[in-house]
């Protein structure tokens, strides 16, 4: 989309760093990398893909270790941790090591396709937002592989959070997102909450904060390899933050 | 309670906002009820209210029922528009088998 726009708008001392955090990602990790390098490599966009593998049982670091080789390792960062710390804890452990003034965060799932980071940093540009985010619930975004109950627990709680919280923004449980690195570090100190709802908090803070928010359309395809998973306790989870955000926000 | 240690904990965030949203919500609903029970309690009088007493109790309970039938239609509009994207799944399957190929001709092993 549009690559020559972006091509001649790229100033050269921007840098992307994309952080992908792992655990038992062993099947899908080889072909987010090669998918990101399809897009990006050639494209003039500066940028580095950082590892953060939390020791997965299934050798994951192993096969990054591969794709480091094979791409090198000025693209390839690897930065492993001993055990699964979480994912809050392994995004913050990315931004430290990252030399990007920009940071791109996705799922390693390939639920998360690379062909939207050119438009994500198309869109950062030409509003110089300090963040922008992935949604699936705005004109030509949508989901794959949802049965009517997970369709209906995300329109739902999506409901709920909008009318509860007012946003601005209509996807905030996405984690496809693009920020300035000192607004993402400024946000990670600010947020309180574990787990997958550190996301949501994440942009109700950044409103907070007065920073500037964009978004991109997003096809989010449920991941082929391993297990989904939504229970009791993130729905739990997410009713917690949401009237603690309610509270205090 | 660990609420309010929590806010204490947020004090510079949190004063960046004079009003939370529950608050916001607690003043609208007081001005509601504050009408509501000025109008049913008699103390302002008019002809029209007193016709219309038993319509001025109910109401918000209408209301909340009001809302609620707009919640679930505006829900299951959304959930049976939810967009299906046949599309990407293809692309993206297409794109794991060149993946593949390409990865194991490079000699990764996975
Ligand atoms: N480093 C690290 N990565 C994690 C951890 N937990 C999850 N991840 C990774 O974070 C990303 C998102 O996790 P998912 O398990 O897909 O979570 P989700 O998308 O909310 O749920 P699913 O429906 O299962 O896809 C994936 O790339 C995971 O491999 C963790 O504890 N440490
Ligand atoms: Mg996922």
């Amino acid at each position: 989309m549009a690559a020559t726009g972006v091509d001649s708008e790229i100033t050269k001392s921007d840098k992307y760093s994309i952080l992908l955090p792992t655990y038992n990602e062993r099947e899908n990790l080889p072909i987010i990398i090669w998918l990101i390098i399809k897009y990006l490599d050639g494209s003039g966009i500066d940028f580095e893909v950082i590892i953060i593998d939390d020791g997965s049982p299934d050798g994951t670091i192993e096969v990054a270790k591969q794709l480091q080789n094979l791409y090198g390792s000025n693209k390839i960062v690897l930065r492993p941790r001993e055990k699964k710390l979480g994912l809050g804890t392994a995004y913050i452990h990315g931004i430290k090591h990252a030399t990007g003034n920009f940071i791109i965060i996705m799922d390693a799932d390939l639920s998360h396709h690379p062909k939207f980071i050119p438009e994500f940093i198309e869109v950062q540009k030409e509003n110089d937002y300090d963040i922008v985010t992935g949604t699936r619930y705005m004109n030509g975004g949508g989901v794959y592989g949802w049965d009517f109950k997970r369709k209906l627990i995300s329109r739902g709680a999506n409901f709920l959070t909008q009318m509860l919280l007012r946003p601005g923004v209509s996807d905030l449980t996405g984690s496809f997102r693009l920020y300035k690195k000192d607004v993402l570090l400024k946000l990670v100190e600010s947020c309180v909450s574990k787990g997958y709802v550190f996301q949501m908090e994440m942009i109700i803070r950044a409103r907070q904060l007065n920073f500037s928010i964009g978004e991109v359309p997003i096809t989010f395809v449920d991941r082929v390899y391993g297990e989904s998973k939504l229970g009791g306790t993130e729905i739990i989870q997410f009713a917690k933050a949401l009237l603690y955000l309610f509270a205090t926000t | 309670m660990i609420l309010i240690h929590k806010i204490s904990n947020l004090n510079n965030i949190v004063l960046h906002r004079i009003m939370t949203k529950l608050l916001e919500w607690v003043s609208a609903a007081s001005a509601f009820f504050a009408i509501w029970y000025s109008l049913i309690g008699g103390y302002v009088k008019h002809p029209m209210i007193e016709n219309n007493m038993d319509v001025i109790l109910i109401s918000p309970i209408f209301f909340l029922i009001l809302f609620g039938v707009y919640a679930v239609t505006v829900v299951l509009y959304r959930v049976f528009t939810f967009n299906n994207c046949e599309a990407a799944f293809l692309e993206l399957q297409k794109q794991i088998k060149e993946a593949n190929t390409e990865l194991t001709a490079k000699g990764l092993k996975w």
